[in-house]
Formats: structure tokens, C-alpha cells, sequence
């Protein structure tokens, strides 16, 4: 049985009893979408960032760098690093302090990258969103495709040596050891209630502009205004989105609206995936932010890489999402 | 007393510094408030994240970056260091 039949059973009543529209019209189809898919993607939002934030109490930045910093594995320790950057929050405002203090408790640099990469692209919110407007497989194969970039582009950039290219005085910062702070599960359960409002307060508006242009096509025919430029036959969709993508800054929830209208007007699924992860993983107001640590080439580089991994995702989904 | 915002230069951080230039006003607190881009102190206080506000030195953890939590946090760091006489919060701290 499907989990979100009482929310469609709702919909259904909220939608042809009390406010009498008649089902199987294009109107009806529409409200009826909106008032179950927003309601569905409200609770998953609830329940999996509650979820995410109570694993994520235990995964600290002060304690993921320790356990970066040991682990001994080349191409694992990448894996590790884009895995714990599903569970970490991130604003860009903390890239820099993040990447001196791995450099610092002396995670290798590619390691460090993995991290850096995983942690914008690739969250819960992400994946709640994708899962609630195009369903589960989407949203996995986001996930999945997502760590593999970053995974292989830290591995990557591990193997070019490029220590050279990070500003000097990073290697020079020395770390007063800050006194850990111990949680009961008590203090994990209110940091993960606390967590889950304030995202969902700063996220719902974009979920219900989503949803509601999800509902308007799916209601009434739906456009194929995009199929000719961005559809899977056109061979330089992919890098183009990705282009396109590179000066945009936002959060997952805040393309996923954009990405929406774009697949409902014709755009295909790995073209659409390419340009969210290039909005997320490649902004160039981080890449600003980054220069006060990395030398423009270290950043360039680091930009080719995550782009050609991005790039080849897109290609790949076009191909096998027919 | 000396209050110091660190930060990488981000929205946030900008917001920060706003809320606690206006706490700082309202409250008629006697402080010193600086904005510094300087992401290294950050990392030596043994923080990973930004942005970070300091009072005396010292890191002061805050619930968000509200104007609200942030008028808590520094009256609270007021009320300690003068025994409640110079804070005005109305109890609130």
C-alpha cells in the first residue's frame, strides 16, 4: 500500500467535496496535485531533515576532520568525505574556515575537496525535493551521481599534487583545541527539532512555487517549448545548462522550483540534474570567497574538474533516461 | 568590552554584524564593535564555521542570527561582567 494514500484520500475530499471541482477536469487535476504534493513534500521534509539532523549531531565538523585525517585508504577516504557532506549543512560562508581547518588537522587536500564538493551539491533537501516532484529513482540517482563526482574529482585532484597552489599562510594556522562540546540525547533531539523548523520556515515558499508550477502542467498540456533546444537530442544542452548554471547561486531548494518548469517545458532529466548541480557545486561567488585560501589556478582547476564530472553525469542520465 | 564579528564576507555574515551593531544601539551597551574578514582568527579559536561572533576574546555560541538571539547572547555577556546593573533588556536576558 502507498504510504501517502491518506494525503491523496485528503486531497481528493478537500478538492471535489468541499470545494466542489469537478475530477478529471484539467482545473481539478491541478488543485488536486498542489494540495497533494505540498502536503506530501512538507511532511518528507519534516521527517527526513529531523532525521538527518539527529545523524548530523553526531558527525561535527571538529570530529569529521579528526577521522579524515586518519583514515588511511586513498579512494575510501574520498568516499567518506563526500558521504559526511550529505549530512552537513553548508553555506558557503563556511567553506573557508572548513578548508583551513581540515588543511590544518591534516586531511589530505583531495580528501578535503571531496568535502568541500559533496556538501553544497548534495543534501536532504535535495533529495526530498526530487523525490516528491519526480519520485524516488530521480532522487537516487542524484545522490548517487553526485557523491561519484565528488568522490572521483577529489580523488583527482589528490593525485595532481596541488598543495603548491593553496595560499601559504593556511599551512602557518595553528588551532586552540576547543573544548568538545558532549550531547545527551536529549540536547540531539532539540537541536534536531530547532533544525528542522528553522528549514522548513526558510524552505516552504519555494516548495509551494514548485509545486504550484508542477501543478499548472500537470493540469493543462504541457510545453513542449524546450524539447528543441534542451531536449535529449541536442548535444550541447548539457554543457550549455552547465555554463548557464556557473554565475546563478543558489541552494538545492531554491533551483529546484527553476528545474521544475524547465523538465515540464521539454528539458531532459540529465540536462535539468547538470544544471542544478552546476548551480549548487559550481557558484562563483564561493569561487570568490575561495580565493582568499586557493590560488586562481587551484580554483580553475578545481572548476574543470567538478564541471567535467558534472558535464559527463548529464550526458550519462540523457542517455540512459529515455 | 570588545565585540568582534568574524566572517568570510557572506550574506550572513553581513546580517550579523547589522544585528549586533543594532542590539549594541538599542541597548546603549559601552562596546566596541568590529567586522573583520580575517577567516584565520575562525579557525584559531578552533571554529569551523563562519560567521563567528567574539566578545572579549572569548566565542559566544548563538542560536541564530537573529536580532532576538543575538541581543540574548551579548546581554547575557553583560549581565555576567557587571552584576545585571548595566543591562536593559528588561529581564529578558
Amino acid at each position: 500500500m502507498d504510504i501517502f494514500a491518506p494525503i491523496q484520500w485528503f486531497a481528493d475530499w478537500l478538492v471535489y467535496v468541499i470545494f466542489n471541482v469537478k475530477k478529471g477536469t484539467p482545473l481539478g487535476n491541478t488543485v488536486n496535485f498542489f494540495v497533494y504534493d505540498t502536503i506530501k513534500i512538507l511532511l518528507l521534509l519534516a521527517v527526513i531533515i529531523y532525521v538527518v539532523s539527529l545523524i548530523r549531531s553526531y558527525f561535527p565538523p571538529e570530529k569529521t576532520k579528526k577521522f579524515l585525517s586518519k583514515a588511511k585508504f586513498p579512494i575510501l577516504n574520498n568516499l567518506l568525505a563526500a558521504l559526511v557532506g550529505i549530512v552537513t549543512p553548508f553555506c558557503s560562508c563556511s567553506a573557508v574556515p572548513l578548508f583551513i581547518g581540515f588543511v590544518e588537522a591534516g586531511v589530505p587536500l583531495g580528501v578535503t575537496f571531496s568535502f568541500l564538493i559533496s556538501a553544497p551539491m548534495v543534501n536532504e533537501i535535495a533529495l526530498v525535493l526530487l523525490w516528491g516532484l519526480f519520485g524516488w529513482k530521480i532522487a537516487l540517482i542524484y545522490i548517487v551521481s553526485g557523491v561519484a563526482i565528488a568522490t572521483v574529482a577529489g580523488w583527482i585532484m589528490g593525485k595532481l599534487k596541488l598543495e603548491k597552489w593553496v595560499e601559504e599562510f593556511v599551512y602557518k594556522v595553528k588551532i586552540k583545541q576547543a573544548d568538545e562540546k558532549k550531547l545527551t540525547i536529549k540536547g540531539r533531539a532539540e537541536y534536531a527539532k530547532k533544525y528542522m523548523i528553522d528549514i522548513v520556515k526558510s524552505v516552504w515558499v519555494y516548495v509551494v512555487i514548485g509545486v504550484a508550477i508542477g501543478a499548472v502542467m500537470h493540469g493543462y498540456a504541457p510545453n513542449d517549448l524546450l524539447v528543441k533546444y534542451a531536449g535529449p537530442n541536442n548535444f550541447f544542452a548539457v554543457p550549455l545548462a552547465v555554463l548557464v548554471g556557473i554565475p546563478l547561486y543558489s541552494n538545492a531548494a531554491g533551483t529546484i522550483p527553476i528545474v521544475s518548469v524547465l523538465i515540464a517545458k521539454g528539458m531532459a532529466m540529465g540536462t535539468a540534474l547538470a544544471f542544478m548541480m552546476a548551480v549548487t557545486a559550481l557558484s562563483l561567488p564561493e569561487f570568490i570567497i575561495l580565493k582568499k585560501v586557493l590560488k586562481p589556478k587551484l580554483i580553475a582547476t578545481y572548476a574543470a574538474i567538478v564541471g567535467a564530472g558534472i558535464i559527463f553525469t548529464g550526458y550519462f542520465f540523457n542517455f540512459i533516461i529515455r | 568590552m570588545r565585540i568582534s564579528v568574524f566572517g568570510s564576507g557572506c550574506a550572513t555574515c553581513k546580517k550579523l554584524h547589522e544585528s549586533v551593531l543594532k542590539v549594541v544601539k538599542n541597548e546603549k551597551i559601552d562596546a566596541e564593535v568590529e567586522y573583520s574578514t580575517d577567516v584565520t582568527k575562525i579557525v584559531e579559536l578552533g571554529l569551523m564555521h563562519s560567521p563567528v561572533l567574539v566578545v572579549d576574546g572569548k566565542p559566544v555560541e548563538l542560536k541564530s542570527n537573529s536580532e532576538k538571539d543575538v541581543k540574548e547572547a551579548i546581554c547575557e555577556k553583560v549581565g555576567k561582567k557587571s552584576n545585571n546593573k548595566s543591562c536593559s533588556c528588561g529581564g529578558r536576558c
